[in-house]
Parts: C-alpha cells; sequence; structure tokens
C-alpha cells in the first residue's frame, strides 16, 4: 500500500497488487491510517472546568482515538459497505439463518420518536404505548404458537434459550428436584443448544440420529432418566425434516417428568401452519431477528422471545406487562421462585417494533403463505438439484432448506468449503456448511419465501453447472475461489495462532502532539 | 402480499417440477391433527399506510424525550447521534448482512469490527476487545463467569454501587449460588468491598461511575484483589464517561464491561444496547464471544476473519466460552462510526460537555429547598434527596412535562432507606432552560 507525504496509506486507486481493489471496489485503510487526533466530524461547544467534581480521578493517559470529519466517515463507511454480501445485493440461501427480505418500513417505525426516544425507567404513566406494542406482539406470538405465556426480554436466540432452561431449572428447584442434571440435546442441534445446557450447569447427553436424519422417540425413552430435566429439540430440525415423532417424544419426556424445550430457530417453516403448542413443547424461543424479518446488521442484534407452556408460565422473567386499574403496568420485581432478570430493562425495544410491524404487514394470511412459500422454494431448490447433488435424507420431504452431502463430491479435488467458495464468483452468498454435524460435508440451502422463482432458477442453474464442472475434473476453479470477490481465501490458522485484535501504532507514526 | 413474490401460477409451476399434487402434500411429515389445525385470531394482511397509522398510534401515547426536559439515566443515556450514523446504518450493505462467516465477501463488517474492537481498547485502557455482548447487563454476567474460569475460584462480590439490574442479571446467571456476595446498596458512595476480599475470590465487580453517580477508586481496588490473587471487573454504564475519566485499563482492572449505547445508539426503551467488553492479552482465551483478527489473503493482502473461534459455540458446544451466537454487530457498527466522527478531540470534547452541564444540574438542584445532593463526585449523573418520595415526585413532574430521573425505589423497592433518593443525570443536551424548569418545578413540588 502506498503512503502519502504524511505517512499515512492513500485510498482510492493505491491498492496493492493481484485481486485487491478495483475502481469501484477500492481497498480501505483503516480509520486509524485515515484519521487522526485532531480531526473530528461532531461540532461541540468547547468549555473549560474550572472546579471540576471528579475527585482526582481524571484522565491522565492519552485516548489515541482517529477522528475523521463528515465526509471523510461517509467515505470509509460507504466504501467499507460496499464489501460486503447482503440480501439487499442478493440470494443468501444461508441454511439455519432464515435471511429473508428486510422492509424498510419496519426500520421507519423503530424510529419514530415515541419507540426510539424514549427512556426504559421513565414514568410508566409516560410509555402506555409501548407497553400497549409489548402487549401486541406477546399476543401474536402465543397466538401463533398456542401457548400462556412468553417472556419478551431475550436478547438474542441464545439468550432465550438460556431464559428457557433456567425456567425449567427453576420450575424443577421449586418441585425439589435438584437432582435433575441432565440434558438431552440431538446431535443435529445447533451448538448453542449444547452451550447453553452447560452454562446452567448441566451434563449434556447426545441423543444419535436416525438413518433417516430424525430422532428415534426409542432413543430418547433410552436415555431418560430420573435424572434428566429436560430434552433440547429443534423442529424442524437442523436438517430441515420436520420430527415426525415430535409429539410421542414430548409425551415421552413429559412421562419422565422432564421439559421439552424446543429451539425455535426453524419457526419460519411453520408459522401459522402448526402451532408449536400442539406439538406439546414447553418452552420455545422465536428468533425475531429470522423469522420476523428484523435486519441481522452484520451479526445483531436480535431478539429471543420465548414463549412458555402454563407449567413453566409461573416461571417467567421480569419484566412483563398486565392490564392495572390506571393502564398497563410494567412488572419490574416478583418475590418467591420465578427466575428473576435476564437482562437489564425491558428487552429489545427496537425489535419488538420491527416485528410487529412485519406481523401486521403479513397478517395471519401472509405469515402462513410466508411459511409455505419458504417451504416450497427449499423443496424446488432440492427438486431441481437432487440429481446432481447427493441427499442424505431422501425419504422425508423437507422443510424450509435443502440439505446435501459432498458424496457427489467424491473422487474429485474438491470441498465442501471450495464448492461454497466457487458460488462466490457467480454472486451467491455460500449456504451454510459442515452444519448439520450428522451429515459429511454438510450443505444446508435456505432460501426462504423472499426468492423469486427467476432468482431460485438462476441460483439452480449455477449449483447444476458447478456440480458438473466439479465432476468433470476442474478442480482448479474451486480450489482457488473465490477469484473475484473483494478478498481471496484468507489465512485464517495464522489469524488464529498470531492473533492480531486491534490497530497498533507503527513506531515511525507518532501522535499528534498534546 | 407485497413481501412474496410468487404468483399463483408459479406456485403451480414450482409444485409440478417438485412433483407435488398441493402444498400440503410439503407438510407429510407433519402429524394430520397438528396441521392447519386452527383459525388463527388475527387480522389479514395490511397495506403499509394502515400498518404506519397503527404504529404511530401506538407511539404518540408514549412521551418521547425530546418532548421536554429530561434528566433520566441509570444505565441509558439520552445523547445527541449525527444523522451520518443513522444513515450509514441503514445502508443496505450493513444493515442486511449476516455474521461474517464468509470473509471473502464481508470484509466492511470485520474491518469495521477490527476498528471497532480497537477503540474499545483505547477508551478502556486494555490490551484487546471483543467484537461485542449483548449489552452491559450480560456482559457483567459474562465476565463474573469468566473470572471465574480464569481463577478456578468461585467467590464473587458485588459492590453496593452495582447497577442493581446488573446484579440482578448476574444473580440468575449464578441462581442461588452461596459464593456470590451482594452488597447492599451504598447511595452515600460508601465502598467496603475490599473486606470482602479473600483467598478465594475470583473477582470483585465495581462500576464507576456508580448506580448513584459516584466515582470509585479503581486504582485501590485493584491492589487490594491483586493482593488476595483475585481480579477487578470494571462496570461503565456511561461510556462517554471514559472521555473524561482515567482509563480502568491504567489503573489494574482485569476486565472491563460497558455498556455502549450512549454512543451511537438510541434511548430505544432499553434495546437494543451494546455489551463492550475488554480484557488482558492473557486472558484472551476465556473471553467470551466473536473476535476478529487480522490475516492475509492468498494474494498476500491485508484482510480481516473471526477468530479464535475454538472458543465458540459452534465449534466447542458445551465446552463453549459461552453460548453467545448473535451479539450487537449493527449497534456496534453505529459506535464506531459515531467514536469515528468524534475521534480523540470530540470525545473528550463530549465528555466535558457533559460534565459542565452536570455540573450546572448539580449546583442548582443545591440550592433547591428541601432537596440534597449526596454526591462529593460525578460525571454526568448524580443522586438527590428529597423530603418525601421520589417515585410520586417524579410521576407528579412527568404530568408538568418534566421526565425528572429514575427514583431509586423503582429498582430497589425492597430497600425503604432509598424511597426518598432520586437520581438525574445531564448530558450535552441538557440545556439552563431546562434545569430551570426542573427546579422551578422541584421547588414547588417540595415546599
Amino acid at each position: 500500500m502506498s503512503m502519502n507525504n504524511q505517512g499515512r496509506p492513500t485510498g482510492i486507486g493505491t491498492a496493492g497488487t493481484g485481486a485487491s481493489g478495483s475502481a469501484l471496489l477500492p481497498d480501505e485503510p483503516l480509520l486509524f491510517e485515515i484519521g487522526d487526533t485532531e480531526h473530528s466530524g461532531v461540532d461541540l461547544p468547547e468549555v473549560t472546568l474550572t472546579n471540576d467534581r471528579l475527585g482526582g480521578f481524571g484522565r491522565n493517559t492519552r485516548l489515541d482515538l482517529a477522528g475523521l470529519t463528515e465526509p471523510e466517515a461517509m467515505r470509509h463507511y460507504v466504501r467499507l459497505s460496499r464489501l460486503n454480501h447482503s440480501i439487499d445485493s442478493g440470494m443468501y440461501p444461508l441454511g439455519s439463518c432464515t435471511m429473508k427480505h428486510n422492509p424498510r418500513l419496519n426500520e421507519k417505525m423503530a424510529r419514530l420518536p415515541g419507540f426510539a426516544d424514549i427512556h426504559p425507567l421513565q414514568p410508566v404513566s409516560t410509555v402506555q404505548g409501548a407497553l400497549e406494542l409489548m402487549n401486541q406482539l406477546s399476543y401474536w406470538l402465543m397466538t401463533l404458537t398456542n401457548t400462556a405465556a412468553v417472556a419478551l426480554s431475550p436478547k438474542a436466540g441464545a439468550h432465550g434459550e438460556l431464559l428457557g432452561m433456567m425456567a425449567i431449572k427453576a420450575a424443577q428447584e421449586a418441585k425439589g428436584e435438584t437432582h435433575r442434571r441432565i440434558v438431552l440435546v440431538p446431535e443435529s442441534a445447533h451448538g448453542t443448544n449444547p452451550a447453553t445446557a452447560a452454562f446452567l450447569g448441566y451434563s449434556v447427553k447426545p441423543i444419535p440420529a436416525r438413518d433417516d436424519g430424525t430422532v428415534d422417540v426409542q432413543a430418547v425413552k433410552d436415555a431418560l432418566s430420573p435424572d434428566v430435566a429436560a430434552i433440547m429439540l429443534t423442529n424442524p430440525n437442523t436438517c430441515g425434516l420436520f420430527e415426525p415423532q415430535v409429539i410421542e417424544i414430548a409425551q415421552a419426556v413429559h412421562d419422565a417428568g422432564a421439559f421439552f424445550y424446543c429451539d425455535g430457530a426453524n419457526f419460519n417453516a411453520i408459522m401459522g401452519v402448526v402451532w408449536p403448542g400442539d406439538l406439546g413443547i414447553d418452552a420455545m424461543h422465536i428468533n425475531l431477528h429470522k423469522t420476523f424479518s428484523t435486519p441481522h446488521g452484520g451479526g445483531g442484534p436480535g431478539a429471543g422471545p420465548v414463549v412458555l407452556s402454563e407449567a413453566l408460565a409461573p416461571f417467567a422473567p421480569v419484566p412483563f406487562v398486565r392490564k392495572g386499574q390506571d393502564g398497563l403496568e410494567l412488572v419490574e420485581h416478583v418475590e418467591g421462585e420465578a427466575l428473576g432478570r435476564v437482562t437489564a430493562f425491558h428487552g429489545q425495544m427496537g425489535m419488538y417494533v420491527r416485528a410487529l410491524t412485519y406481523m401486521l404487514s403479513h397478517g395471519a394470511d401472509g405469515l402462513a403463505q410466508a411459511a409455505e412459500d419458504a417451504v416450497l422454494n427449499a423443496n424446488y431448490v432440492k427438486a431441481r438439484l437432487e440429481h446432481a447433488f447427493s441427499v442424505p435424507f431422501p425419504d422425508y420431504p423437507t422443510m424450509h432448506e435443502a440439505l446435501f452431502d459432498d458424496s457427489f463430491l467424491k473422487g474429485t479435488d474438491v470441498s465442501t468449503l471450495d464448492f461454497a467458495k466457487a458460488l462466490i464468483d457467480e454472486g451467491f452468498h455460500p449456504m451454510t456448511m459442515y452444519f448439520p454435524l450428522v451429515v459429511h460435508g454438510a450443505m444446508l440451502i435456505e432460501p426462504t419465501e423472499s426468492e423469486s422463482k427467476q432468482t431460485l432458477d438462476r441460483f439452480c442453474d449455477v449449483m447444476a453447472e458447478l456440480a458438473t464442472d466439479a465432476k468433470s475434473g476442474n478442480s482448479a476453479r474451486f480450489t482457488s475461489a473465490p477469484m473475484k470477490a473483494p478478498r481471496r481465501r484468507l489465512d485464517e490458522t495464522r489469524a488464529a495462532r498470531q492473533p492480531i485484535l486491534k490497530w497498533e501504532r507503527p513506531a515511525d507514526v507518532p501522535q499528534a502532539a498534546e | 402480499m407485497r413481501y412474496l413474490p410468487h404468483s399463483a401460477h408459479e406456485r403451480a409451476e414450482m409444485l409440478g417440477v417438485i412433483g407435488a399434487a398441493d402444498i400440503e402434500a410439503l407438510f407429510s411429515a407433519v402429524p394430520k391433527s397438528a396441521l392447519k389445525s386452527f383459525r388463527l385470531d388475527l387480522p389479514d394482511h395490511s397495506p403499509e399506510f394502515m400498518v404506519e397509522a397503527h404504529m404511530r398510534a401506538l407511539a404518540n401515547k408514549n412521551q418521547a424525550g425530546g418532548d421536554g426536559p429530561f434528566f433520566v439515566g441509570a444505565g441509558a443515556y439520552r445523547h445527541h447521534v449525527p444523522a451520518t450514523v443513522d444513515h450509514l446504518i441503514q445502508r443496505s450493505e450493513w444493515l442486511t448482512a449476516y455474521t461474517p462467516y464468509q470473509p471473502e465477501i464481508s470484509q466492511g463488517t470485520l474491518q469495521m469490527l477490527f476498528e471497532f474492537q480497537t477503540q474499545v481498547a483505547k477508551i478502556t485502557g486494555m490490551d484487546v476487545a471483543n467484537a461485542s455482548l449483548y449489552d452491559g447487563s450480560t456482559g457483567t454476567a459474562e465476565a463474573v463467569l469468566m473470572a471465574r474460569r480464569l481463577t478456578r475460584r468461585s467467590k464473587i462480590v458485588l459492590s453496593g454501587g452495582l447497577h442493581p439490574h446488573y446484579r440482578d442479571v448476574v444473580k440468575a446467571y449464578l441462581k442461588d449460588d452461596a459464593d456470590l456476595v451482594c452488597l447492599s446498596p451504598s447511595p452515600e458512595g460508601q465502598g467496603d468491598i475490599l473486606e470482602h476480599i479473600d483467598g478465594n475470590t475470583a473477582a470483585i465487580v465495581i462500576q464507576t461511575p456508580d448506580f448513584y453517580g459516584h466515582l470509585r477508586d479503581l486504582k485501590g481496588a485493584a491492589e487490594a484483589a491483586h493482593a488476595q490473587g483475585a481480579l477487578l471487573i470494571v462496570v461503565v454504564t456511561e461510556v462517554v464517561s471514559l472521555g473524561l475519566l482515567e482509563a480502568p485499563g491504567a489503573l489494574g482492572a482485569d476486565i472491563v464491561v460497558a455498556e455502549g449505547q450512549s454512543i451511537g445508539n438510541a434511548l430505544n426503551f432499553g434495546g437494543p444496547y451494546l455489551g463492550l467488553m475488554a480484557t488482558r492479552k492473557e486472558f484472551i482465551r476465556q473471553m467470551p464471544g466473536r473476535v476478529c483478527g487480522e490475516t492475509v489473503d492468498a494474494d498476500g493482502n491485508r484482510g480481516f476473519v473471526l477468530t479464535l473461534s475454538t472458543r465458540e459455540q459452534h465449534i466447542r458446544r458445551e465446552k463453549a466460552t459461552s453460548n453467545i451466537c448473535t451479539n450487537s454487530g449493527l449497534c456496534a457498527l453505529a459506535f464506531s462510526i459515531h467514536m469515528g466522527l468524534l475521534g480523540e478531540a470530540g470525545f473528550v470534547r463530549l465528555a466535558r460537555l457533559n460534565h459542565a452541564n452536570a455540573i450546572r444540574l448539580a449546583d442548582a438542584l443545591d440550592g433547591v429547598p428541601g432537596v440534597t445532593l449526596l454526591n462529593q463526585t460525578f460525571f454526568n449523573e448524580m443522586t438527590i434527596r428529597v423530603t418525601q418520595p421520589a417515585a410520586g415526585l417524579v410521576e407528579r413532574l412527568a404530568r408538568r412535562g418534566i421526565l425528572a430521573g429514575v427514583p431509586a425505589s423503582r429498582l430497589l423497592p425492597e430497600d425503604p432507606e432509598v424511597n426518598n433518593l432520586l437520581i438525574l443525570a445531564a448530558t450535552e443536551l441538557t440545556t439552563e432552560a431546562d434545569i430551570a424548569a426542573l427546579c422551578t418545578a422541584l421547588t414547588e413540588e417540595l415546599a
């Protein structure tokens, strides 16, 4: 990278060699390489503190924070943004992630001052509209799942899992059943499930998958004992299959005095079509950032409300909304056996607004149609590709995801990873790879309901062509991919072995003078 | 339906390719008794303008912070967010991207996270920071668990100045744990935490500025903790304070957790917010959450990836350092842009302005009959004792259009001693007129 006369790397048009940078996608230096400690993009009055109240705890060390003026900042972040793939720019078929369209009405509503500019601790009498919104969202979630209660406050799916399992623990401790120390987790589960159970001190007992990708009720019965607290089961499961014996599994779990925690990450496949409450679940988190379209934002924020059965409802955390004498009340403290509080304040209000906006836009008919279209799209992809690819579980129709394994690549020098990277050069984000773990070299494709037939056809054409090319021995196209992305494959081993986790000022670039 | 691309004709055509008679055939694994067994008591789809009207009606029932004088803080602060920040975070490429698992086409998010981690490390004075957690409260619970892993000890002592919600979250995460010591609320800023440190102590947790606004001595606490082999966890709920206060890392902190909402993020009635976590280099393998690191690509060009993922749930499952997956990516972006706009010069000016306005507020409150200021030290928040229960007073002031602060009893209902305490914050948005209106109203209400 070239330097300007001030010793800082310059921006556009000065990219290094090879694939790095192009006329419209320039490499972008780091904020700290273009900004300095004197520049600022925020005008604020300068005040002098004559008699401060800092008690001698004032700062003596330098912050050394780089600043940019507004036009510089605009370019920095616009240029950086263009190095990202996004739903708005192309299909994002990540299995288990439900990358659906994010309506902009949701964004507009979340920014109304009556939602964005209210404080969580201002008097409840001044936020009655916010409480009403929480009540309406709760009603939609309970109605769509046929459950007795909902705890809105979890910050994301894994946090919802934690809350659900805490509620189960609290319920069992209330009954004196502290000996229940085991949680059953199928091998196909998301990593968050065993991590959550372990987080709460449970030991995790894996349940093997059947040859058809589903969980065997007999295997669950064999694993159940008086020491089992719960099963954590994803349904539809991570292979994209609806667990056909889910009702029997729930029955067996309840007969053993344990609870059924359902990972609701895949609720998009069944919303408005199947009631989880009818399947015997006791707790299920719903990822508002998957099923209800709140944007992923490059890794959050999410929201993971948890619906609860009658048995677990008394153990719901604070806060919750209820009707009082003078309107709606926010219950922020409860005595007794409930699990308490899992986050400061009241959860992800910004996500509640977006999710309710999405629900009202779709309505009951639109949500069911969305679920059906999501399932239709996945089955369409599977049908179009099953001859060129290998389907590990051909017996069941798939739900909202199409799952392939890597046996179609046998005899080639191409791995699932190579195949996925080649997809990047064709303009698509790769599918989820190597998950679920129960399938060798898994490729999990979740198109969601947002993709048109035209896009799906183009995706399937590209996938089929890639498969043909891989089998024909053109492995270089795959093992060297991606060639057309802003970066070629990155050295992850080096990143982990010699971690560089922040920018360090080079010795020859001094800080600005005091 | 405006969000669903298929026509009826296309759906039929696709079912034909699949070889399914109808859509129900695709749901054949669902037990018959459970498939469409109900009619939802919910309205059908709605045009955009009708949804907007519904949501606006709800929003209009709330009193927004900008509607009048505003002094509410206690862990969430009303600051100005530059227009550039909200414009940029709504760009499609930021808003609608997933977690950057494919680094070749996610360099924007990854470089931003690297810059964000650098900014967090710099303001806290620590070696390394992660790519965000949910918020300050859950971050505190994660820090406590991290300290236990690092020290292989179990006792945790929470200062009486820790935000009560943070305390409650730690209590929920460590349910019924005999080794969790929660000290009584300390509205006068009194600190007796050092007496509780012993050879089994994993960490002490100190918030500064504390819940009541007092500034706490971190250096002494760090020395006392380290003398016993315990760690010091520092919690900061008002991150703007770090523009003016010494960095916790320079005073001996081992883990710093902060709520980052104040920079770049709106109040949002409590969420989404932004958990910041920073620590010492030698502790990174026990740190929860995602971390972004620098590396090179196949052509030798600098690039960024998520790294050290062997700590994380998707690799380590039940042996992970945390179950966290989705975090606060877009809030981190908002923070990073706002901090990038401020720079050192702007961040310090912002902190000074907050402190100056708080001094004005404190001096004005001190002159109101019936008000006693409890703070000798503060950054932008303080506690006063009034001559009647603060909750009722705040309610009456709200009816006069003034959001006067947080009655301590709202968060500590079990403690009658805090009934008359009111916590007030000033920020750069607080005006002389706001302070005058508050003091006039207080004088009348307390007369």
